[in-house]
């Protein structure tokens, strides 16, 4: 391989299920310069961009990157310390509610790098990238503009030989993305020797670049510096280059977006915001908004990341019901209960927000129904909609297997399915490419002047803003600037619409987004030995700063152990009293009463209201009303006096068979102790007639009070549920929110990343394990008889375990909803039938018993009743301690062995 | 009005799509109702079943022997014999909950009239088993001796004859109870998960706000949810009713199955609302799946499914009054297992019913709120 060349891929190919990503590509793409990969939507360059980071396992083919295959476990390790990857979407690797600092700080740490080396480098970047004034701001509150600088900041912090950024400027505003390539243009003069590699959809940044590879359908169609592209193409911008390189069938039905003129119509315009405010807090997200749209136009809406445009759409659609001012539909106050005014409304929002378990068609018709379409139109309305928006192909297919422009047709499709007057449509082309915005545009602009539909649409693409009849410019929650594109560009005396809202950005921000260059991070030191441990420590850092942010959850985690340890010990108990009984006493005399007032007398039983029939008894017994019935017989005092054994008959109801265990143990103590009554009466003695006496000794628990033995037991169950189930969510929440991608580009191991993230949950269960102590104790009396380091160390032990379980269930499901179902579901059967709880594991027969065995809680629960009520300690129970050490190794071993570190 | 059901029907229609388009829900939801109902109904047994016994015999008569031989399974392991000094460290390790001490000289003391005692050491954490079993040793005990001795019959035995008969479950077998309470288990954590899940998925992803700039309404959203999931669930509880508990495990049910499913449906209302009122409290899984489970394992437990209802104190009796699990239970249990019919159970449904329009009022108006609360 030579210097000059970067990354090399030899006949590469990829395939999702059936679908190529990658067919067959061999490239070269060169060192120490700006390479771009252009090119619509799923042909593949995100794909490129995983494999050539090592984030994603190579299938089929070679890859070379930075001098040696990439396929190779050490030299991965060694790309994974020397490239930086930030992947599609804004600040997908970002941790929304750490600050801008604990980010940095995080990724920092991830690179074993010292306190000192960390701030130094820290206030570099943020200087660098204008990012200094707001350290202490939470991820999740940046504009997508400034996600994107700190994404990158992230990725710089360890001076990487390779920088691969996946899309990142897609959905950024203008003036942002100016100041995002201005800053990589400024890095790479400092570090020269640095390669970049871009993915992008926006043709005229890709102007800047050294070097480019447009794509095609999983094939690379031409590669050279942008002026050879034109130049082969012999189109002016590499825009109309690509469209003319492509394959005729992909180029096929693109035709130049023409704007006809509008028509002017009469009538109240049909949007109309007068002073429209939305307060959040006390942040201000749209301060005074005034605008009228007239029917039948497209109105641009133009601005920074989270400069209100949104809420000022939400606020239009009645999703957000605004603080203070009006808006109007057709002249009328907008109301949001108001369906007829739904009917009249399309809207499409910023982030995909269809059903993606249904097919395309599905969704068509979902939508066609519930906006009440005619039956009798309704399956015409589909087909048309499946026709004009190209989708008839697709009609079986599910959204999410689609590409993000065929999405936004869906989209666009569902929002016009009823024949709306008004569509508003927030970012609807953003991260989409140029063939696929046009065919878009060229749906509205027959909206608009064929269908007089009028079209409110927000936009970062600034060609598409020129297509607008007039556009609207907003920042920081107010109208900058509103009239047709051409009166815009005037204001600020220049031709370019792209300039003027530069222009007009700069000026309301004022000195402060201006960014200052400096002395972008230098001084190159080789990563530290026990950069493991440093590394465990950075996950494991950064979860508990997140959970201890979270505080409805942290809440949760405390609070519910203890109501459960309270409801429990006060609820659940074995020690069955009250028993309500009814009786029929036909026989009404002195001796049915005595052998009655035996149960008046006793605490076990309850009497109700005497019973008239045997009918009703069954009756009353049937209903549940009473849990047995007594039946005295008519003869039974005359029976009884002439030594004639008489009947008495008891139903008892053994719907629950325990209680009706109870009940016949209860029914025989006290025929016993009528019997010893009856000889007193008759030998005015009590004669005991036994030959021998059972002496019965409770162990543990002398008074035999339920609640010695519940506490333990609950302190197992809640050990073992809610660790489980808070650690479920920590690898599977990364998977569902993106921020996986900074453990497959980083060099953490999976043994550390899973450790990082399983600590912060152990860390929580001790402290819920020492309240729960302090309830046992304080609230219920119970105290720990035998050795409490014996308790302590078997429950972290324990928890380590259950914990371990935990990251094991989220390592191989997808969502968090299947998390959670499976940790809940999973622990709860061992947990609570099977560990000791209710039964003793020595009673537990064949499969409940091996499910017992095999989970944590049979063995902790030996522990914790030991401890507590036996009085034990560690020569008693090691043997229980081995196994739980066994268990938390077992499960974190599968983890490491389920998770992967490269993507498939 | 026509409308308004349409809706309900076609989002409901939907609903049940994504619950198909979820192989790992679907899976956990046939594991519970077949597996774990089995697993739980034939493996943890609340009755005295298999208890281990072990003995200590200084006397080896005959009449220890007997004795020893006398105590029998199903109720209790075969007896196993231990040395006098592993008593204790056989107790401690819960290797034995009952231990029997037959002193020396025992057969002859009984003999003589002396009177000796036998000792019964009871591990008093086995709560289930501890109480019940030694009532039955003591039983076996006193029936052996007696035997041994052959007094008059008449003599030691009662002056009554107490008949005790045990009806609705005439052998106190524990699988016909636990399998049917475990299904009503899982009803319950099925419906408040499945459905909380639901809301929260369609608020992360999005797709709550686009339904509500269609002409739908939150009721309609809601009731949606209640009937797609409810659905899935009955048709998974009946099936397991039929298959698992009366095919596999043989247990008879007593009353009308069509009670129980009218029954179960006005459960589900109540239960599928909780879940959605309990999602409106939380903004994310983690949050609700922290908030569910100590919801849920309250009302599985409480709810005279797993101890008896006599057995909690009557304050939390009357406090779990609230949760629909505890009229649901009552109602289950007075119909499958005592056949009760419809003049019997209507207070417990008429319950159900007001606690489910409460949860969807309470749930109706905090989803108003939430969602407008959403920036």
């Amino acid at each position: 391989m030579t210097q000059s060349s970067v990354a090399r891929l030899a006949s590469v190919t990829h395939l999702y299920g059936p679908v190529a990503a990658l067919d067959d590509v061999s490239l070269d793409i060169p060192a120490g310069c700006m390479a771009g990969l252009i090119g619509p939507d799923g042909v593949g360059k995100s794909t490129l961009l995983a494999l050539v980071s090592g984030v994603r396992r190579v299938q089929a083919g070679a890859v070379q990157v930075l001098g040696g295959d990439i396929r190779d476990a050490g030299h991965l390790q060694d790309c994974n310390r020397r490239i930086a990857y930030m992947p599609q979407g804004l600040g997908r690797n970002l941790y929304p509610t750490l600050t801008v600092y604990e980010n940095l700080d995080f990724f920092g740490r991830l690179f074993a790098q010292s306190q000192s080396e960390r701030q130094a480098r820290i206030a570099d970047l943020l200087q660098a990238t204008g990012l200094a004034p707001f350290p202490d701001r939470p991820a999740g509150k940046l504009s997508g503009g400034m996600k994107q600088k700190l994404s990158l900041c992230s990725a710089l912090i360890h001076d990487p030989d390779l920088l691969i950024l996946d899309e990142p400027t897609t959905g950024v505003d203008p003036l942002s993305r100016q100041q995002f390539w201005d800053l990589i243009d400024r890095i790479r003069r400092q570090r020269p020797q640095m390669s970049v590699i871009v993915a992008t959809a926006y043709m005229e940044e890709a102007e800047r670049f050294d070097w480019l590879a447009a794509m095609s359908n999983g094939k690379v169609i031409a590669t050279g510096t942008p002026a050879e592209i034109r130049a082969a193409a012999q189109q002016p911008t590499l825009e109309q280059a690509f469209i003319a390189m492509l394959p005729e069938a992909a180029r096929r039905g693109h035709k130049e977006v023409i704007v006809p003129p509008r028509q002017p119509s009469d009538g109240p315009p049909a949007i109309q915001a007068k002073a429209l405010t939305r307060s959040f807090g006390d942040f201000t997200a749209v301060d005074g908004v005034n605008f009228d749209i007239e029917r039948g136009e497209i109105f641009g809406f133009l601005g920074s990341n989270g400069c209100g445009k949104t809420t000022t759409m939400k606020m239009l659609t009645g999703l957000l019901p605004a603080s203070s001012g009006q808006a109007l539909l057709f002249g009328e106050t907008l109301d949001a209960g108001d369906m007829r005014t739904r009917k009249r409304v399309g809207y499409m929002s910023q982030s995909f927000s269809l059903y993606t378990e249904l097919t395309v068609r599905q969704n068509l018709e979902l939508h066609a129904e519930l906006y009440q379409l005619p039956l009798a139109t309704r399956a015409a309305r589909v087909t048309e909609m499946m026709t004009s928006f190209d989708l008839a192909d697709v009609a079986e297919e599910r959204p999410e297997a689609l590409p993000l422009g065929i999405r936004q047709r869906l989209q666009l499709a569902v929002a016009v399915i009823h024949g709306p007057e008004v569509l508003i449509l927030d970012e609807p082309t953003s991260g989409v490419d140029p063939i696929a915005r046009d065919a878009f545009w060229q749906h509205l602009i027959g909206l608009s002047r064929r269908d007089g539909v009028t079209i409110f649409v927000s936009t970062h693409f600034m060609n598409e803003a020129q297509r607008c009849d007039r556009i609207s410019l907003m920042h920081a929650g107010r109208v900058l600037a509103v009239g047709t594109p051409t009166e815009i560009a005037k204001t600020k005396g220049t031709d370019s619409l792209s300039d003027a809202f530069v222009a007009y950005l700069r000026e309301a921000a004022g000195p402060e987004a201006a960014t200052t260059a400096t002395q972008a991070p230098h001084g190159q030191d080789a990563p530290k030995n026990g950069g493991g441990f440093g590394r465990m420590w950075a996950f494991a850092r950064r979860e508990s700063m997140e959970i201890l942010r979270d505080r409805l959850r942290l809440g949760f985690a405390f609070l519910g152990p203890i109501i459960l340890m309270l409801t429990f010990g006060y609820g659940i108990s074995f020690d069955v009293t009250d028993l309500p009984y009814a009786v029929l006493d036909q026989d009404q005399t002195a001796e049915s009463r005595t052998l009655l007032e035996a149960f008046s007398g006793s605490r076990y039983f309850a009497e109700q209201a005497p019973a008239a029939s045997t009918a009703e008894l069954q009756a009353r017994l049937r209903s549940g009303e009473i849990a047995l019935g007594i039946e005295v017989p008519a003869d039974f005092g005359r029976l009884l006096l002439q030594s004639q054994r008489p009947e008495v008959r008891i139903a008892v109801d053994a719907a629950m068979p325990f209680r009706a265990e109870t009940t016949r143990g209860y029914l025989q103590g006290l025929a016993l102790s009528y019997m010893d009554d009856q000889i007193e009466r008759t030998y005015g003695e009590v004669i005991d007639t036994s030959a021998a006496n059972v002496q019965t000794r409770f162990h543990y628990n002398q008074s035999f009070k339920s609640v010695f033995a519940i506490v333990p037991s609950v302190i197992m169950l809640m050990l073992v549920l809610i660790p489980s189930m808070m650690a479920a969510m920590g690898v599977v929440r990364e998977k569902e929110t993106g921020s996986i991608a900074n453990f497959r580009s980083t060099p953490v191991t999976r043994l550390e990343f899973i450790l990082g993230k399983q600590l912060p949950y152990v860390a929580i269960a001790m402290i819920s394990f020492l309240t729960l102590l302090v309830v046992a104790y304080g609230v219920f009396g119970v105290t720990v008889k035998g050795s409490v380091l014996a308790l302590f160390v078997g429950a972290l032990l324990y928890v380590l375990a259950s914990t371990g379980f935990g990251v094991l269930i989220s390592t191989f499901t997808k969502t968090q909803v299947a998390a959670t179902f499976a940790a809940a579901i999973i622990s709860i059967i061992p947990a609570v039938n099977f560990s000791g709880l209710l039964v003793p594991v020595a009673s537990l027969s064949g499969g409940g018993r091996l499910i017992g065995l095999g989970f944590p809680s049979a063995w902790f629960q030996q522990i914790s009743v030991g401890t507590f009520t036996k009085g034990l300690g560690f020569a008693d129970l090691w043997q229980n301690h081995l196994a739980l050490a066994g268990f938390a190794v077992v499960f974190i071993a599968a983890s490491v062995v389920a998770l992967r570190k490269q993507e498939r | 009005m026509k409308q308004w059901l349409s809706n309900i029907y076609r989002l409901g229609l939907k609903e049940l799509r994504s619950l198909r388009a979820d192989p790992v829900l679907l899976l956990l939801i046939a594991y519970v109702f077949s597996f774990a109902v089995y697993a739980v109904a034939t493996g943890a047994k609340l009755e005295v079943v298999n208890a281990s016994v072990a003995y200590v015999d200084l006397d080896r008569s005959d009449l220890s022997g007997r004795i020893i031989g006398a105590i029998l399974p199903p109720e209790f392991d075969t007896p196993k014999e231990i040395a006098a000094s592993d008593v204790e460290l056989m107790m401690n390790d819960g290797d034995y909950v009952f231990v029997l001490v037959f002193p020396p000289r025992f057969e002859a003391d009984v003999l003589a009239g002396r009177q000796p005692s036998l000792q019964l050491n009871v591990d008093a954490t086995a709560m289930v088993q501890a109480g019940n079993g030694s009532v039955f040793l003591q039983e076996i005990i006193a029936a052996e001796i007696n035997k041994f001795v052959a007094r008059d019959d008449t003599e030691t035995s009662l002056p009554i004859d107490l008949i005790v008969t045990a009806q609705f479950n005439p052998n106190l077998q524990s699988t016909w109870f636990s399998s049917v309470m475990q299904v009503i288990n899982n009803v319950t954590i099925l419906s408040v998960l499945l459905t909380g899940a639901a809301l929260i998925r369609e608020r992360e992803h999005g797709t709550i706000e686009h339904l509500l700039v269609m002409p739908v309404s939150p009721s309609e959203i809601m009731l949606a949810k209640i009937w797609a999931n409810g659905l899935a669930i009955i048709i998974a509880a009946v099936l397991s009713l039929w298959l698992v508990v009366q095919g596999v495990l043989g247990v008879p049910i007593a009353g009308s199955v069509t009670l129980f499913v009218a029954g179960t449906v006005l459960y589900l209302v109540s239960v599928t609302g909780l879940g959605i009122l309990l999602a409106t409290f939380t903004t994310s899984m983690p949050q609700f799946g922290l908030l569910a489970l100590p919801v849920l394992v309250i009302m599985n437990l409480l709810s005279g499914s797993t101890t008896p209802m006599e057995s909690i104190p009557v304050w939390l009796q009357n406090v779990m009054q609230v949760a629909p699990s505890t009229h649901f239970v009552s109602f289950a249990q007075a119909i499958l297992y005592r056949g009760a019919g419809f003049d019997t159970v209507w207070p417990d449904m008429l319950v159900m019913a007001g606690l489910s329009a409460a949860f969807f009022i309470a749930a109706l108006l905090r989803f108003r709120k939430t969602m407008a609360a959403t920036g």
